[in-house]
């Protein structure tokens, strides 16, 4: 879908790439479908496509608007991710100690199970948006700041020599050098964490479990658990992992957008 | 000190008497925090407008001692002086020096004209002035076509030549070259250095350069410093006292060959004697 765009180009590859995919996935469906109507599976155990599809349909406006909220906390998350990783990132290449003081907790957030700590933040921050997107949050941090980090200190050491030379002042070095050396880093560390910040939500969906309105796809999944409405879980499933692919393909076009023309993980495919 | 035992060349490298010396190293050496010595004591006298080239094996100590004429490195001992003044107040003389590394060491997502630009960019130059600069010296380079290319879909020839572009554009006396033409097939090579020369005569520059190829340095210098690895010193130095232009028909003379059989003797001669110093493991079983 991310890449429509690129089809317009009509060139034969990106065809292919869309299209190979696609008789796959028309493929595996129809089997699904004939094993469904084969075997006479009950929908409460496993539902055909055609009936996902339908129910997809039938239950639009409770899956729209629980994909809103699911896609809310990750975008929020995600940008809050990006924001607090990039600052401790900047904090770390300028000061040594710093990095050193703090980068075991960076790890330590990293290797502390969300689902474990989630039930904590959630006693302690009533508002359940801001909850959520804080748990999601915490996910999808440590991929930036590692990333982040690693690309400001990848600068090519003549090239900085060159800059001494120069008598570069260090924002100079931290503009000119440092921050565009850091890019194909930087965008691999937002393609992980997207996909993270999704995960996170979901998690926090699970472990808070709120109802109503404000309901997303992981509580849709649960609430269609308990009523034995497995085509709803199904599609509710499906919009997650379309959310994800989503994420993760504007994150690629986001990614070849700014580094496209120069950067070799960019160029060296065609 | 190794003496050559060579009438000829003058030991120990003093510069011509005529002209002030661009740049005097007295007595800088270096040494790793193990001990070991990466580069012997050296005293060097370049005068303004000479070429010279530092010609050793790897591990001789002629990067160590060109990063340290540029101030990019500090001697352990010893100092280095740029026009009678230590290296650090170099800015405020006035005098400008460019350092052109062995690889272009472009920006990669800048193109050609931002590349050659860096210097000015880092100096403050107004706008107008540096538009007219780079234009200049990217015509001098002959890369006028390739302003807006991006440095990856350059030839690695056309890559060190905009990188000799970002080291001329600021206008420098004095042009420091760590080997820059290494990783390029001989005949980009032969090309450049022609180049080069050209560059260093219209301009006036003093240049030093540093190679591992003894032909690459009789053609270039005015001048060539040898040295020897395992310590890293300075061995002697040959005054090449052969006329300007140079072209490549200079490299089939008998002269040439003369002087690049008495490098090559010397270096040879210092080689051996470095290696003996350490005796391979099945004499020293013996």
């Amino acid at each position: 879908m991310s890449d429509a765009r690129g089809s317009a180009l009509a060139s034969r590859e990106s065809v292919r790439r869309l299209l190979y995919p696609a008789i796959v996935a028309a493929a595996l469906l129809s089997i699904w479908q004939a094993l469904v109507i084969g075997f006479e599976l009950p929908p409460y155990l496993v539902p055909s496509p055609a009936l996902v599809a339908k129910t997809l349909v039938a239950d639009r406006v409770a899956l729209g608007m629980a994909l809103f909220t699911t896609v809310k906390v990750t975008v929020l998350a995600f940008v809050v991710a990006v924001v607090i990783g990039v600052l401790i990132s900047f904090a770390f290449v300028q000061s040594r100690s710093v990095e050193t003081a703090l980068f075991p907790y960076a790890v330590l957030l990293q290797v502390t199970p969300i689902v474990a700590v989630a039930p904590l933040i959630i006693i302690w921050i009533k508002d359940p948006t801001a909850s959520m997107v804080l748990c999601a949050a915490l996910v999808a941090l440590f991929p930036v700041i590692a990333n982040t980090t690693l690309g400001l200190r990848s600068v090519d050491p003549d090239l900085q020599s060159y800059f001494r030379l120069n008598h570069a002042t260090r924002t100079q070095t931290l503009v000119r050098l440092r921050i565009p050396s850091a890019l194909p880093y930087f965008f691999g560390g937002l393609r992980i964490s997207s996909g993270l910040a999704l995960i996170g939500a979901v998690v926090a969906e699970f472990v808070a479990g709120t109802g109503g309105s404000g309901a997303g796809l992981a509580y849709q999944i649960m609430q269609s658990g308990f009523q034995l409405n497995i085509a709803r879980m199904f599609a509710a499933l499906l919009l997650i992992s379309v959310t994800g692919v989503a994420l993760f393909a504007f994150m690629a076009w986001a990614s070849s957008a700014a580094l496209g023309s120069w950067h070799s993980s960019e160029t060296s495919h065609d | 000190m190794i003496g050559l035992h060579d009438p000829a060349p003058s030991a120990h490298a003093a510069a011509p008497a005529a002209a002030s010396p661009a740049i005097e190293v007295l007595s800088a050496e270096k040494t790793y925090p193990d001990g070991t010595h990466a580069l012997q004591p050296v005293d060097l006298s370049i005068a303004e407008g000479e070429f010279v080239t530092l010609l050793g094996p790897s591990g001789c100590g002629k990067s160590t001692l060109l990063k340290m004429v540029a101030g990019l490195l500090e001697p352990t001992d010893g100092r280095l002086l740029l026009w009678r003044k230590p290296v650090r107040e170099l800015e405020a003389s006035g005098r400008r020096i460019a350092f052109v590394f062995q690889s272009p060491t472009l920006m990669p997502w800048a193109s050609v004209e931002t590349n050659v630009r860096l210097p000015l960019d880092l100096a403050g130059v107004a706008r107008e002035e540096a538009d007219k600069r780079v234009a200049d010296v990217l015509a001098l380079v002959g890369l006028t076509r390739f302003a807006t290319a991006l440095p990856r879909t350059l030839s690695g020839g056309m890559q060190m030549r905009v990188s000799i572009a970002r080291a001329l554009v600021v206008d420098p006396q004095l042009l420091l070259m760590d080997e820059p033409f290494g990783a390029l097939d001989e005949i980009t090579r032969g090309k450049l250095d022609g180049e080069l020369l050209d560059l260093w005569r219209a301009k006036r520059l003093t240049v030093l350069f540093v190679t591992h190829s003894i032909h690459e340095a009789v053609f270039l210098s005015t001048r060539v410093v040898m040295m020897a690895a395992r310590p890293g010193r300075v061995l002697d130095a040959l005054a090449v006292d052969e006329p300007y232009p140079r072209t490549p028909g200079f490299m089939v003379t008998a002269q040439f060959s003369r002087y690049a059989k008495r490098l090559q003797d010397s270096l040879l001669r210092a080689s051996e004697e470095s290696d003996a110093d350490v005796p391979p493991p099945q004499q020293a079983r013996a």
